[in-house]
């Protein structure tokens, strides 16, 4: 059988050779004045959509500094990416393979799936990398005492729901209105869809509302048999909190297929983007998303196109998809980056020069982005003013409500904070302590 | 012309049974494991170390447990990942509630806890065979699964539900570095290891191998089915579980149920077949294998096509290659890397010679 | 009581769906004895492609004939490089390389199409009867009705063809002892490019069925996965046992989430398929309608 030898040679080769060529894993060294990034994308899956546009313009974003700046104060942006198939093995592995670039480590980790965050969320403090979850992740991060490596920039889960609580008050005509009515939260059957809910729970108790809890085991293609529950339990309001374009768009789909109201949805943000909506088609017209990251062209977004994708550095394979949700989404993120860098170079009297994690860490506390920041850098309308701070690591907490048309979003409000900041507050710090005393962390204290 | 045992001989009949009768495996498998345990430490990254070697074991300790059930006993099972969940999750438990147990301990507990929910799930294998039996193992890896994440009590009520894993303790000392990681699950994998190779040189392993090849006839021969397929159940179950454990405490740092996914199953499937079915060493080349293939498919990709290949090409093109791969060896060397090992053995035995 | 009905419907219409993927399933087992575990990834290629083509310019009805040629193809292809090379393993190892085989069709579908998630739009809207509304108040979709009528008439016709037909009696023996058919003179090759091409349309319209539903989307391979404890309940070589097992599960399947899901939480549907068929197994091993399995010592 000379052919099976000779594939069985080769097999053997091709071994000897992959064993060699891993060793060979650590690539070209970062150079000493370019900064460096790693970038955990998640391109591949149910998840894809999402991934792609996100990362797609956070690199767009990183590209663009570099382009029409020369990089920050003269420090190019260089990053690696890493797959991790949404998947928190793969994403523990790529930390592990994006740390280092030669001698410089990577100063912020954004996972964009809190599965992942959970699961480098440990290492953060003992590596010295900033953890910037952008609206998603650990939702007690934003007391920072208790993690100072932790960010929840872009508001998080808890905000999110009271918001929409709020929201659907004022669609009733007051919060009295909402007694006595049923609410049933549809999730994933994850911790991410289960995130919003202990804070979902207190408000519908003090309002007087039924709230009912209805889970989806994934992938969530098939949304029959909850919808059946949600038409008994004659439900006047669904806040849908699922995962993966399939899941979003099939609930749409489903909810038509049972005469339930879409104007009566309210989608999560990570639920609700253009490529979630576009695949149920005409049905998911009416549907209400909230939005950290507004979809549109803004001056930035524009500015992006003409510089970047001219000179056909452009991410995005579909360049349609500039502009949409989940890239928006990515710009922000990216731009907070590159506002904390220049912090940190500002602070740390560094300007010219790449700084360490410590720094990278001061400069993203040191974040104030106002409105007229907003505006001078493009985005203004895009992502929500916020100022963090030692002990608020939780950004702006303010969302904006948007309806799906049939063919693009329409933004209804302006920037809107939860009715009660302060009960999120006390939730998040309890929350927060009992991490600390089961872990027997000291929180550090603050001045501020 | 070295690897020849002419000359070497026997005194005794327990020196004829050892473990590696030739004096050069003894010579290396002693340098392979100074290897190990003292070079390996001081030459290798933190990155080898934490995202290549310690996987590498844990992942070869499950695939071991696999193999027991799969290689040795016959019985197809899609369920290894639902086995480690519960060796994750009751180690876990264990160091929470019960106060000042000692990590092993909690480890090998938790490794008895899966071998029990593997006997249970391993009840209908006395009815069912093949293709049937490997459904029936998919429905406890969907289920166990399930219950782990809808029953809060698991996570302790966690309010995110993701827990994150306690540190290891032993005797005093906080096992956070990577080398004493490392150090810590070889020596768990290597006793382990020992532990099923003696298992399947002896007379539980002929058991295994009689019911496999021919599960009537041994049957008539007077094994007890129902007592040796369970066992193999349970002592793959350990094995899965005790990898689990070490998988969410050693590895990943947390401990959460979608970790622990089929995707993982079939992965584990996959090296035991391409690894070697039925052979020890095919489960260290086969994890190898399976571990490093993404990672030098990407560094290829990155090096030969930079920047330019979008990275869901990139992955897309990893899985048809993986795939491929898959088949080839199911072609070309159906008993995997530890056959073609073996044969570069023989080739050795000869060397210089050709035959 | 009409809230019964409608759960009652429902999952027998879901169940419906289920049975058509696992018709391809069955339809290769028949005719080659070989579990080809790639079939929810070849209903996920053929769906997507049929969609690609569709947007690369053709028309419906030049893109359906393409798209069948193109899953012949494919089976072809399966057959030659896979199946063949492995015709005398055992029963395992050709269950692993059909595993194998999903990968790369699920790669391949990637890197051909892209991974967005995309719409079939077969001009039959997915919302509920209007009269059966008004007249029982019970909930069916339109949809839903034709994918059963659909199902209906491809398992008659597939029915048919195995047990009346010449042709049908041909792929039996093939199945039933390869060297004793081609000894009689069957055409192996023809018969199973035949079986393939069939395999082929039938995932096809699965695909279109289920794209239709849910959207065209990487997901819909795990989906798949759910036609095993159908083939398993109905037996793997019987194609009436297929849909009356997939009535089975989806009627089961829905009943167990709406009424006892809340009493733990939901989430039930995600296993009790493999359980039932676990079940269904201890007490009949061949399935409903499957042949007893006979097996020499």
């Amino acid at each position: 059988m000379r052919v099976d030898s000779i594939i069985r040679r080769g097999l053997r080769g091709v071994l000897a050779v992959a064993t060699i060529a891993a060793t060979a894993l650590a690539a070209t060294p970062a150079a000493a004045d370019e900064q460096y990034f790693g970038v955990p994308s998640s391109r591949v899956g149910p998840y894809a959509a999402m991934g792609t546009g996100y990362y797609g313009g956070i690199i767009d974003y990183l590209n663009y500094v570099n382009l029409k700046f020369g990089g920050v104060n003269g420090v190019k942006l260089t990053w690696e990416e890493c797959e991790t198939e949404y998947n928190a093995a793969r994403t523990v592995e790529c930390y592990q393979r994006l740390l280092k670039k030669g001698d410089q480590k990577m100063v912020v980790f954004d996972t964009l799936g809190t599965p992942g965050a959970y699961a480098v969320i440990g290492r953060m403090a003992e590596d010295h990398v900033v953890l910037a979850q952008y609206g998603y992740g650990r939702t007690d991060a934003a007391d920072g005492r208790v993690w100072p490596w932790v960010f929840n920039a872009a508001g998080h889960y808890w905000g999110q729901i009271a918001v929409k609580m709020n929201f659907m008050a004022q669609q009733e005509g007051g919060i009295e209105k909402m007694k006595g009515k049923t609410i049933v939260h549809l999730h994933i059957d994850t911790a991410y869809g289960r995130e919003p809910l202990p804070a979902m729970r207190e408000i519908c108790k003090e309002w007087g509302v039924r709230l009912v809890e209805i889970a989806i085991p994934p992938p969530g293609l098939e949304q029959q048999s909850q919808w059946l529950q949600i038409r008994r339990e004659k439900a006047d309001w669904v806040t849908f909190w699922g995962a993966g374009s399939g899941m979003n768009s099939t609930a749409i789909t489903t909810a038509a297929r049972v005469g339930f109201p879409r104007n009566r949805m309210v989608y999560v943000t990570f639920g609700g983007a253009e490529e979630d909506m576009i695949p149920a088609g005409d049905a998911a017209k009416g549907t209400y998303v909230a939005a950290n990251a507004a979809p549109g062209k803004f001056p930035l977004i524009q500015d992006i196109e003409k510089v970047v994708y001219s000179a056909g550095k452009g991410n995005m394979q579909n360049p349609e998809r500039v502009g949409t949700v989940y890239y928006n989404r990515g710009v922000g993120a990216a731009v907070m980056w590159v506002e904390a860098l220049k912090n940190a170079q500002r602070i740390h009297k560094k300007t010219g020069k790449t700084v360490n994690g410590d720094e990278f860490r001061d400069g993203y506390e040191a974040l104030d982005i106002s409105d007229a920041k907003l505006k001078e850098l493009g985005i203004l309308g895009m992502s929500a003013p916020f100022k963090m701070s030692c002990t608020k690591h939780d950004g702006s907490e303010r969302f904006r409500m948007m309806q799906w048309d049939g063919k693009k979003f329409e933004m209804l409000t302006d920037w809107v904070a939860a009715p009660d900041p302060k009960f999120i507050r006390k939730l998040i710090e309890d929350s927060a302590a009992k991490y600390a005393s089961e872990n027997k962390l000291t929180p550090r204290t603050c001045s501020s | 012309m070295f690897y020849r045992e002419a000359g070497q001989y026997f005194g005794s009949y327990v020196q004829d049974r050892q473990l590696l009768p030739l004096r050069q495996d003894r010579i290396g498998m002693a340098l392979m494991l100074a290897g190990a345990v003292v070079v390996v430490p001081y030459v290798a990254s933190d990155y080898w170390l934490s995202a290549i070697l310690i996987p590498w074991l844990i992942l070869a300790l499950v695939a071991l447990g696999q193999n027991i059930l799969m290689g040795y006993a016959g019985q197809l099972s899609l369920g290894s990942a639902g086995f480690m969940a519960v060796g994750a999750f009751a180690c876990y438990n264990l160091i929470l509630r019960v106060p000042g147990i000692p990590f092993l301990v909690a480890v090998a507990l938790s490794g008895v806890c899966a071998a029990a929910v593997g006997i249970v799930f391993g009840l209908p294998s006395l009815r069912i065979r093949g293709l049937y039996l490997a459904v029936a193992t998919l429905a406890s890896q969907f289920f166990i699964v399930w219950a782990l994440d809808k029953f809060g009590w698991f996570k302790n009520y966690d309010t995110a539900g993701v827990v994150t894993a306690q540190h290891i303790v032993i005797l005093g000392h906080r096992f956070t570095a990577p080398w004493e990681k490392y150090l810590l699950i070889l020596a768990i994998v290597a006793a382990l290891t020992l532990a099923a190779k003696n298992m399947a040189r002896g007379s539980t392993g002929r058991a295994w191998m009689a019911v496999r090849d021919m599960d009537v006839a041994a049957e008539v021969m007077g094994l007890s089915l129902l007592r040796t397929k369970l066992q193999a159940f349970a002592i793959s179950s350990f094995y899965c579980g005790v990898g689990g454990a070490l998988f969410a405490f050693a590895y990943l740092q947390t401990v959460e149920p979608s970790a622990f996914s089929i995707e993982l199953s079939f992965r584990v499937l996959f090296m035991v077949i391409i690894g070697g079915i039925g052979t020890i060493l095919g489960c260290f080349l086969g994890a190898g294998f399976i571990l490093l293939m993404p990672v030098f498919l990407n560094t290829v990709f990155h090096a030969f096509l930079g920047k330019a290949v979008d990275s869901s090409i990139a992955s897309a093109l990893e899985q048809v290659i993986f795939g491929v791969l898959i088949i080839g060896f199911l072609i070309v060397e159906p008993l995997g890397l530890a056959r073609l090992w073996q044969l570069t053995k023989e080739r050795l035995r000869l060397w210089p010679f050709r035959h | 009581m009409a809230f019964f009905f409608e759960v009652l419907i429902g999952g027998l219409l879901a169940g419906v769906m289920y049975s058509l993927v696992a018709l391809g399933f069955v339809l290769i087992y028949k005719a080659s004895s070989v579990f080809n575990f790639a079939q929810g990834a070849m209903v996920f290629f053929a769906v997507l492609s049929f969609v690609g083509f569709m947007e690369l310019g053709l028309p419906f009805w030049a893109a359906l004939p393409v798209t069948v040629v193109l899953m012949v193809a494919v089976g072809m292809l399966t057959e030659r490089f896979v199946l063949r090379p492995l015709v005398n393993q055992s029963e395992d190892t050709l269950l692993m390389a059909t595993i194998g085989l999903t990968f790369v069709i699920e790669g391949v579908a990637q890197l051909a199409w892209g991974v967005e998630v995309r719409r079939v739009d077969l001009g039959i809207k997915d919302e509920p009867i209007g009269w059966l509304m008004d007249q029982a108040g019970v909930l069916v979709s339109q949809l839903d009705i034709v994918a059963g009528v659909v199902a209906g008439l491809m398992v008659t016709a597939l029915a048919l063809l195995f047990s009346r037909t010449k042709v049908g009696r041909g792929l039996r023996a093939v199945a039933d002892d390869h060297a004793a058919a081609l000894s009689i003179g069957i055409p192996l090759r023809h018969i199973w490019a035949l079986v393939w091409a069939t395999a082929g349309v039938v995932a096809l319209v699965a695909g279109m069925l289920w794209g239709a539903r849910s959207g065209v989307q990487f997901a819909l391979t795990f989906t798949a996965l759910k036609a095993l404890p159908v083939l398993i309940i109905g037996g793997f070589t019987s194609v009436p046992g297929v849909i009356v097992a997939g009535l089975i599960v989806g009627a089961a399947e829905k009943f167990a989430e709406v009424y006892v899901g809340p009493m733990v939480g939901g989430g039930i549907e995600g296993w009790l398929p493999y359980v039932l068929a676990v079940l269904f197994l201890l007490v009949r091993p061949e399935g409903l309608f499957g042949e007893k399995i006979i097996r020499r010592v």
